[in-house]
């Protein structure tokens, strides 16, 4: 009698993330083909949702009267000049964190009690502190992105690899080079993981502090239309926004493929 | 520059590691440290190079710091601990950059060192693109550049596979041929001990203590793999220490 032959069956397949760039654009385009079709059918009636196509042309209005730019620099620089800010403190404030155990021990608690507080309510503190103008906006979006920043900049760099300091130390390296040369670069996934999350909370707060308070710039943009219900202007305005989230976490992919080259 | 201990014993909480050690690293000489595990051998040799302090006991360095020394006491770790993000020169240049030498010399130094190490061509490589025994090299490299007086290696070899590790030690023993370096080469394996060592160094299990000392009188450059008197040697060595690994083998799954 034979042996029975069998053969092997393949089971090791799945659980391994592939790159597959063009679905994120087909289940992107797919809703909005949808949402066209729905609208010029009437399954979705125009006070529901706004045909795409009006969006389109809405937009297309905004950037012939000039008004584009109008709404778009001034909140540009906002987010620039906040996120900046509030950026560089916190990744300043999370190294000491990280490289101090007092400060660490002092601030941690601190950090804890304002990371919660939804920073729109702030802003009455804000205008009184810095004024009504630009100086509130700066210092809300500032603070939004300074506490996520510290806490992602300290945890990074508490992951830095321990051995690599060691080695420092035992060359016979400053203080400060093992600071410069070792923690910080050792600490830059993690700080630019965080930066991602900040930025995101950058321009939601953006938003906020136009809708409060500006002439100009996409929140207040969003705000008018929204007070008069008309809703293409207003879905301008988000897919602006959309646009601006899509853009900065392109910047933050560019900046860690140079600074993270050399990560596999 | 030779190193003295005396009396050197060190404990974590209340384990005590290591008990009464004795010890001194001659000029030119390789002294290997073999022990079980636990035994306190790496905590032994980390202390020797000031990254720990002994709880008992002083290290003292005797004599001068050779001319154009730049770092007297100098590591090679067991999992290389290079920096990812600083090429294969770069991390060489990271151990120069502290100290006052100018660009064109520390090249220069660099470039030298490099050679010695067969890695010139790698010199602008990554440390992700190099394979284990290639980024064990860079650590000589790093560590041959600041001219150490003594070198001090944490089990070198044991994270490379088993031909790696030969053509290292072949490498190992070429460049202290070349010039003699002196150093302390802690392992828990006997046939790099027997290869390496001018004295072999057994430590009891834990509390580590000196149990014997064994002097090799054949030069570095005449013994080769599988040589019967090595043999002979790793054998007795693997003796003296065999009831001590049982011991510490079965102390840890009872601890």
């Amino acid at each position: 009698m034979p042996e029975p032959v069998q053969k092997v069956t393949f089971r090791g397949g799945g659980f391994a993330p592939v790159t597959r760039r063009w679905v994120g654009f087909v289940v992107f385009a797919v809703l909005l083909i949808l949402a066209e079709w729905g609208t010029r059918a009437g399954v979705i009636s125009p006070l529901t949702l706004p045909r795409p196509s009006d969006v389109l042309w809405t937009f297309q209005e905004l950037y012939a009267s000039g008004l584009l730019f109008k709404h778009l620099l001034p909140s540009l620089a906002r987010l620039a000049i906040g996120a900046a800010f509030g950026a560089v403190a916190g990744i300043g404030v999370g190294l000491l964190m990280g490289l101090f155990s007092y400060i660490r021990a002092g601030l941690v608690p601190l950090v804890a009690a304002i990371f919660p507080i939804p920073k729109i309510a702030l802003l009455p503190l804000f205008v009184i502190w810095f004024g009504i103008d630009e100086g509130s906006k700066y210092a809300l979006i500032a603070f939004g992105t300074f506490t996520p920043t510290v806490v992602a900049t300290y945890a990074a760099v508490d992951n830095v690899d321990r051995t690599l300091i060691r080695m420092g130390q035992s060359f016979g390296l400053s203080w400060l080079s093992i600071v410069r040369k070792i923690v910080l670069p050792g600490a830059m996934p993690g700080i630019l993981a965080g930066l991602r999350i900040s930025l995101a909370i950058a321009i939601i707060l953006l938003v906020a502090a136009e809708m409060l308070g500006a002439e100009y710039g996409i929140g207040a943009y969003i705000l008018e239309a929204g007070a008069l219900y008309d809703l293409e202007r207003l879905f301008a305005g988000v897919v602006i926004l959309s646009v601006l989230g899509v853009m900065v976490s392109a910047v933050i992919g560019a900046v860690e493929r140079r600074v993270l080259n050399w990560r596999t | 520059m030779e190193l003295r201990l005396t009396g050197v014993g060190h404990r974590y909480g209340d384990r005590e590691v290591l008990r009464g050690i004795d010890l001194e690293i001659p000029a030119g000489q390789i002294v290997c440290i073999v022990g079980p595990s636990g035994c306190g051998k790496s905590t032994l040799l980390r202390m020797m190079g000031g990254l720990e302090q002994p709880d008992t006991g002083e290290i003292a360095q005797i004599g001068a710091v050779p001319d154009g020394c730049l770092n007297p006491l100098t590591y090679i770790f067991q999992d290389f601990a290079l920096l990812p993000w600083r090429s294969v020169a770069g991390n060489v240049s990271l151990v120069l950059e502290d100290h006052d030498i100018a660009k064109a010399e520390a090249d220069a130094m660099i470039r030298d060192v490099l050679a010695r190490t067969r890695l010139t061509e790698f010199a602008d490589a990554l440390s992700r693109q190099l394979s284990g025994g290639m980024k064990q090299r860079v650590a000589i490299a790093r560590a041959l550049v600041v001219k150490p007086a003594v070198m001090l290696m944490d089990e070198p070899l044991s994270a490379l596979d088993s031909q790696t590790r030969e053509l290292l030690m072949d490498d190992l023993i070429g460049l202290w041929t070349r010039t003699p370096f002196t150093a302390v080469y802690v392992t828990h394996n006997l046939a790099e001990a027997v290869r390496l060592g001018h004295r072999i160094v057994v430590l009891s299990r834990r509390p580590g203590e000196i149990r014997e000392v064994v002097t090799l009188d054949k030069p570095l450059g005449a013994r080769g793999y599988g040589d019967a008197d090595l043999e002979a040697q790793q054998k007795h060595l693997w003796e003296v220490m065999r009831a001590e690994a049982a011991a510490a083998d079965a102390e840890l799954l009872g601890a």
